[in-house]
């Protein structure tokens, strides 16, 4: 789950990551108070904000309102503004790049620190992104801070900072089940270091662990939640055939199958590794509320019986009325019962993934 | 000694008396596999298909298990994880998914540091055809036979092996690595066993989009691996930020897409099926 910039900050904050003065605001009328100049900053989860327009400077109450009030009704990338962070504008001497996440291939975590921050990490050249990968059962002590304080061309006062950062944010990272904790810029002001911005991305299956952290909505479509909320792996996608499938590989390589047959597939569903009629039934739900032409069943039969899967699909047409044409692959145990049962339905049973598919684009052709 | 177990490895269960340990305890045990004890703690004294069941997996030592399948709820896996290796068994499957990522994270370096094999989590375990089965693969699909699988999916993976089973390729073993961002065992661990076990002769990977470790896997095969290899790669439809269904799948900052991993194996010499019904044809031009 990632979380806003603002609440990014206070997680920095709760840590000792210094970061400049502020306080959020959610309508222009909470701005009530401005000391100098500040930055009025869009709350969203999506990156290239300042090149949209959500990023603005004020010098007064009345003018930060303003500001505020731009920003608010702003859509960026498709996102809506959820609220405004007003800052201290900091005078900025130099930006810095730190970051830890979970690299997947050494199994560890991957302190990434960069002196060319305030732009796409993406867009450093290798050689100037330094990479400690971090032992889980060493941590970060100072010493992994004394190393790269020499490599970013920190001493003194300042390797200090960087080394208390560090752990600090390694800390955070660890107690908050953080895949990802970002800060760019890190920003040199007046002697200081200074976390001018947060990107903190929270493991959604540790949630539970953190009760102080409010679920953000992300970038699920309200029909995506839905399903979520219902127990089904759902991605909306762009076509017009309704795919119900187990196991997220054999989703996957049913989309994929799809469009390779020309075929677009309006979702991703995945059952899940299920023996319940009313599991398969309700699946049918969310695909019919996405309007698809067609809808394929894929379902290899292991922990889940195809007997119990073909009562789902009967159960579903009879109580949902669709009459958009079904076509089903079962493959697995009982994968006898369940075919006969969805013939005498009146629905296409086929045993193997290509017949289906290939019945499923002479219905889609024909219909053309 | 096949790859990681074989029939005689005594395996334990803990989370016996829920419904997945249950049930699928019971069709190891029709597979063959040595079923000797399980673990629910406060359900002591109980029997699951005739196993004993013990509060702690100190008690079920007297058993001497090498081997552990835990089917917990995910916020207990990591004290079922630990509890096991505390005690010394060597091979800790973990079915549940929905792992904490930082619970996971505790468990493969403890167990990479100290010896332990660590098989999930949120995969469907490994299954020796004739000789044994820790997890929840479907026992019918399986034919005792040379080509080794291993796969990031579960359903796929039955998919494949069921395809193998019905073209005569027979499989030496399958081991379902977990669908997870970290999981115990990554493709180049269970290639470096593939090539030393001498039940294999051909290796099928089933990857998907996600990650590096299917390009790091083409990377070591160039180097390391004399036995054919071919592959499946799930995902090539799917829009990058969305994560499909699998915790470790997902497309973000243009990296880990079905393209790059295609791309890398062809490079390799490991020629990847566009349909997975096509495994068997396309393992046959370089396994003969």
């Amino acid at each position: 789950m990632n979380l806003y910039e603002y609440q990014g900050k206070e997680l920095f904050r709760k840590y000792g990551v210094p970061t400049p003065q502020g306080f959020v605001a959610y309508k222009p009328e909470d701005i009530v108070n401005v000391e100098g100049e500040v930055v009025v900053k869009a709350q969203v989860l999506t990156g290239g904000r300042g090149k949209s327009g959500g990023v603005k400077f004020a010098s007064s109450v009345e003018e930060a309102r303003q500001k505020a009030r731009e920003i608010l009704a702003m859509e960026i990338k498709g996102h809506k503004v959820h609220a405004v962070l007003v800052e201290e504008k900091l005078k900025i001497e130099k930006e810095y790049y730190l970051s830890i996440l979970i690299d997947r291939s050494t199994r560890a975590p991957l302190i990434m620190a960069s002196p060319e921050g305030g732009v796409e990490i993406e867009s450093v050249p290798d050689e100037k992104i330094y990479k400690y990968s971090v032992n889980p059962e060493i941590g970060v002590q100072p010493f992994v801070g004394r190393i790269l304080s020499k490599k970013m061309g920190f001493s003194g006062d300042l390797a200090k900072q960087f080394t208390k950062i560090l752990i600090n944010l390694y800390r955070l990272f660890r107690e908050y089940d953080a895949e990802l904790v970002e800060i760019n810029p890190l920003v040199l002001s007046e002697g200081k270091l200074i976390a001018a911005d947060s990107k903190v991305v929270i493991d959604t299956d540790s949630l539970y662990r953190h009760p102080d952290l409010e679920e953000n909505a992300e970038e699920k479509t309200p029909l995506e939640l839905e399903a979520n909320k219902a127990g089904y792996a759902f991605v909306e996608l762009d076509g017009n055939i309704g795919v119900i499938a187990n196991g997220a590989g054999l989703t996957m390589a049913t989309l994929d199958t799809l469009l390779l047959y020309g075929l677009k597939p309006r979702n991703f569903l995945d059952l899940g590794g299920t023996d319940s009629v009313d599991i398969t039934k309700n699946a049918f739900r969310y695909v019919l509320k996405a309007n698809p032409q067609a809808i394929l069943v894929n379902i290899f039969g292991g922990v889940t019986k195809c007997d119990t899967v073909a009562q789902g699909i009967i159960a579903a047409k009879d109580e949902f009325k669709i009459d958009l044409p079904i076509v089903v692959r079962l493959s697995g145990v009982h994968e006898e019962e369940g075919r006969k049962m969805l013939a005498d339905a009146g629905i296409h049973a086929f045993a193997d993934m290509r017949h289906a598919i290939e019945k499923l684009k002479s219905i889609m052709e024909g219909s053309q | 000694m096949s790859v990681i177990v074989d029939e005689n490895t005594r395996i334990i269960v803990q989370g016996i008396t829920g419904h997945q340990g249950s049930f699928h305890s019971g069709e190891m045990i029709k597979f063959g596999a040595k079923v000797v004890a399980g673990v629910t703690p406060g359900k002591g004294g109980m029997k699951v298909h005739d196993v004993p069941v013990y509060d702690t997996v100190e008690e079920a030592m007297v058993h001497e298990p090498d081997a552990t399948m835990i089917a917990v709820p995910a916020r207990f896996v990591k004290d079922a994880a630990f509890e096991a290796m505390y005690h010394g068994i060597r091979v800790v499957y973990i079915l549940t998914e929905k792992v904490p990522l930082h619970d996971a994270l505790e468990i493969v370096t403890y167990a990479r540091s100290h010896g332990y094999v660590v098989i999930g989590p949120n995969g469907p375990g490994i299954t020796v055809p004739g000789k044994t089965k820790i997890g929840i693969m479907p026992n019918h699909i399986f034919r005792k036979g040379t080509v080794a699988v291993a796969s990031r999916s579960g359903t796929l993976t039955y998919e494949i092996v069921n395809a193998l089973t019905l073209n005569g390729y027979g499989q030496s073993v399958v081991i379902g690595l977990g669908g997870d961002r970290i999981t115990g065992l990554n493709f180049v661990d269970v290639l470096e066993l593939f090539e030393k076990d001498d039940d294999t002769e051909a290796i099928v990977l089933v990857g998907e989009i996600g990650g590096t470790a299917e390009e790091e896997a083409a990377e070591y095969i160039k180097k390391n691996v004399s036995k054919p290899v071919v592959a499946y790669i799930a995902g090539r439809s799917a829009p990058p930020g969305k994560r499909m269904g699998h915790a470790g799948a997902i497309i973000t900052r243009g990296k880990g897409t079905a393209e790059s991993k295609i791309k890398a194996f062809n490079e390799a010499g490991v020629p990847v099926a566009e349909f997975p019904w096509e495994i068997p044809q396309v393992l046959e031009k370089v396994y003969k």
